[in-house]
């Protein structure tokens, strides 16, 4: 008895307390903006500029004719490549001439502009529709598990994350490589960030219905929920959902960037993704709690990935918002939407303060990726000066993937390729922690994303 | 920067006790000295003055540290403008420099000034406690000093007074503050006290025990203050194990081997010239393995 009573407060404390990987750091969450506001529906703005290369992979082709008219949900564009994903009609509306856009991380795609038509599907309905309960959780078990793959694909699903890899693809079953958990990722570990939180909170049965049609189709037998131990709220919503239909929730420790695959992953389960590698190399597949709501509704309601949660906070929005937007809606009618810049705005950032990219031009549509928008102040972006590296190594100790960003990135800007491989550049995420700790104000991440940008062989 | 100014302040007020306005103007000399030299060098480079970052004002005080309170004048001086001039300017400036500059300061000053910078330029003190520091007086004489005096640092050494117990405390301020690495201290002062306690095992001692290694001379103080510039140190942890290991056991190996009866400065000057090498020897895997070569 004694000893059972043991046991289980042992096992009970390592599900408490899971060990963070090692490095990261704990910028202020900044989460207060945003946490408390539901999630609002956006108003259906007058045109939408709909990018054709909103994932990794090959870019799709428009099939709009000119004026066409096109309803909410059907295909616009597609592609032929294993590696993409279809693109649908996010409106009723009628087709314009194609043009170019640049989105925020500086790529430049072809677009599908759609006027909006006169009647549009009730904000309360689309809602309901596609994060709305009551889900058959009964009838998943039969569904067939390349059905469910197939969804994916024509659903038009990606990653909503942010690196938007197709869902189809990771989802495939690979007898060689045979998965057991899947891995639903609610951390959230950016600043600012709550569109993850909120649907959390308001979509659990979207979220643990997604889940377990994704285990279904990759033949995972376990699913785990991960969220970080600064959401209470969202555990307590969520456990009981997942308890009911099998699934559990792991809490992890706060701290960045406990989101990113390969910190997670090790910090969950143990197993650490080689590099080159994916998660399925160690039988785990993850999604992102939005990917998980949208595999519900294109899998269960055949509602393909027209509108995703967007949080635009920071203290430089009037009135942070929660928004349901539909994928081409421009970030100046989210921002109008939520009451405007105020005006000691000093920037204005498409993801996340830590990996998101600085906006030039808010007539940026809104992607499949695009988590949030955040508005900085003057006080927010504080600028000082870049000194030398007194190679103090602080970047080293944060480095969660063990690299040394100095010297990559210093290689990198006299472009020097040979140390720059021998210190691992590829390797390198991006999460910035580096850049954020660095005293000297030296911009690693950003050194080290150009050396990968512009040092194609390296 | 100002952390390490801040945790040498037990060193200072230690020595400034001890031997008052000899110690205080030899300091502010060596300080006044090396950021006048790096304001004037940054000038003559046509650069924007960094005397605002402290580093040239903590290679002052250190390099002050280093010299027994009644050093002429003019050494201290000299040995200032070489530890900007070439110790730091020379390469290019902060964060660009391979050798620890006031440690090359230091050594150009032994090398000039032979003569006034031997064992028998020690007059005695204000307060007058010795003649000789203690290492070099046993090394002479075999005179074993006393452990207590020895560690709280009240007695006269090669390196100004660099009291062991005021260095301790400085120094576990700066590890804890993060602003030295700790690896690099406990790999020094582990090592070189190793090979001392070999020594004494081996009987060849003469009394002079590891304790009194490592709290005479400028042991504890080079392992947290000197050994841990992050400049002319390696960056990763496995690197900084490496670094302070070599230097805690050429201390002894100087100290026991050669006529030099302390070892500090060579062995840190040395270690830093093989940093380039440790770093290239420690590159840290990546988690999850380095990335498979890519087959076009």
């Amino acid at each position: 008895m004694a000893l059972g009573g043991c046991v289980m407060i042992a096992a009970l404390t390592a599900s408490l307390s899971l060990r963070p990987f090692a490095g990261g750091v704990h910028p202020p969450e900044r989460k207060h903006f945003a946490e408390d506001m539901p999630i609002e529906v956006l108003p259906t703005p007058a045109l939408l500029t709909v990018p054709l290369h909103q994932h990794a992979g090959a870019p799709c082709v428009s099939k709009l004719k000119l004026r066409q008219e096109v309803k909410w949900g059907e295909v616009i564009a597609d592609a032929e490549a294993f590696v993409s994903a279809p693109i649908h009609a996010p409106v009723n509306g009628i087709a314009q001439i194609g043009g170019v856009t640049t989105l925020p991380n500086g790529r430049h795609v072809k677009t599908a502009p759609i006027k909006s038509g006169p009647t549009q599907v009730d904000p309360a309905e689309l809602k309901q529709t596609l994060l709305g309960g009551p889900w058959p959780f009964a009838d998943i078990g039969a569904i067939d598990p390349a059905a469910i793959v197939a969804k994916c694909r024509a659903g038009g699903l990606v990653g909503e994350g942010g690196a938007a890899f197709p869902t189809h693809v990771k989802l495939a079953r690979n007898e060689k490589r045979p998965v057991d958990t899947l891995l639903v990722n609610g951390c959230e570990c950016e600043p600012y960030l709550t569109s993850d939180y909120r649907l959390m909170l308001e979509a659990p049965g979207a979220i643990v219905a997604g889940a377990l049609l994704a285990a279904r189709a990759c033949g995972a037998t376990r699913v785990v929920m991960a969220i970080e131990d600064n959401k209470p709220h969202a555990i307590d919503v969520v456990r009981p959902v997942a308890a009911e239909h099998g699934a559990t929730v792991a809490v992890a420790p706060t701290k960045y960037p406990m989101g990113g695959e390969k910190q997670l992953i090790p910090t969950v389960l143990g197993r650490v993704v080689p590099n080159g590698g994916l998660p399925l190399d160690v039988g785990v597949v993850v999604i992102n709690v939005g990917t998980a709501t949208a595999l519900a509704a294109a899998a269960l309601r055949d509602r393909p990935l027209t509108h995703r949660v967007v949080s635009v906070t920071g203290a430089g929005i009037a009135q942070p918002k929660n928004i349901l937007a539909p994928i081409g809606a421009s970030i100046a009618d989210l921002i109008k939407f939520c009451g405007g810049l105020k005006p000691d705005t000093a920037r204005v950032i498409a993801g996340g303060p830590m990996m998101g990219f600085a906006l030039n031009s808010l007539d940026v549509p809104v992607t499949k990726g695009t988590s949030g928008i955040v508005a900085l102040t003057r006080e927010d972006v504080r600028r000082s000066e870049e000194t030398s590296c007194v190679r103090c190594g602080r970047c080293v100790d944060v480095c969660p993937l063990r690299l040394v960003p100095t010297k990559i990135a210093l290689a990198s800007r006299h472009r020097d390729w040979e140390t720059a491989r021998a210190y691992h550049l590829r390797v390198c995420c991006e999460c910035g922690c580096c850049a954020y700790v660095c005293p000297a104000s030296i911009p690693l991440v950003q050194l080290i994303r150009m050396g990968k940008a512009i040092g194609k062989d390296v | 920067m100002f952390d390490v100014i801040g945790a040498l302040m037990p060193v200072v007020l230690i020595e400034v006790a001890t031997f008052r306005h000899a110690s205080a103007f030899k300091l502010l000399l060596a300080v006044a000295t090396c950021m006048g030299a790096e304001g004037m060098f940054q000038a003559m480079r046509g650069r924007r003055a960094t005397l605002g970052d402290g580093s040239a004002l903590l290679t002052g005080l250190i390099l002050g540290l280093s010299f027994p309170a009644n050093t002429a004048w003019h050494i201290v001086f000299v040995a200032s403008l070489v530890a900007i001039g070439l110790g730091k300017m020379a390469y290019g400036g902060l964060g660009q420099n391979i050798f620890n500059p006031a440690m090359v300061g230091r050594a150009f000053a032994i090398v000039a000034f032979p003569a006034a910078l031997g064992a028998a330029a020690y007059v005695p003190a204000v307060d007058g406690v010795t003649m000789a520091t203690p290492l070099s007086a046993f090394k002479a004489e075999g005179m074993v000093a006393p452990l207590t005096l020895l560690f709280a640092g009240i007695g006269e050494s090669a390196y100004g007074t660099s009291s062991a117990l005021a260095s301790v405390v400085g120094g576990l301020y700066l590890c804890f503050r993060r602003a030295a690495s700790w690896e690099i201290p406990a790999s020094m002062i582990g090592t070189a006290a190793l090979f001392a306690l070999v020594i004494q095992l081996l009987g060849v001692s003469g009394g002079w025990t590891v304790l009194h290694e490592l709290s005479g001379g400028a042991l504890v103080f080079g392992a947290f203050f000197i050994a841990t510039d992050p400049v002319s140190s390696p960056l990763t942890p496995r690197g900084k194990w490496i670094f302070g290991a070599g230097i805690g056991a050429l201390v002894i190996v100087i100290r026991k081997l050669t006529g030099y009866p302390e070892g500090v400065m060579f062995a840190v000057l040395i270690m830093n010239a093989v940093v380039p090498l440790i770093n290239r020897w420690t590159i840290p895997t990546p988690l999850g393995g380095p990335m498979p070569v890519r087959t076009a």
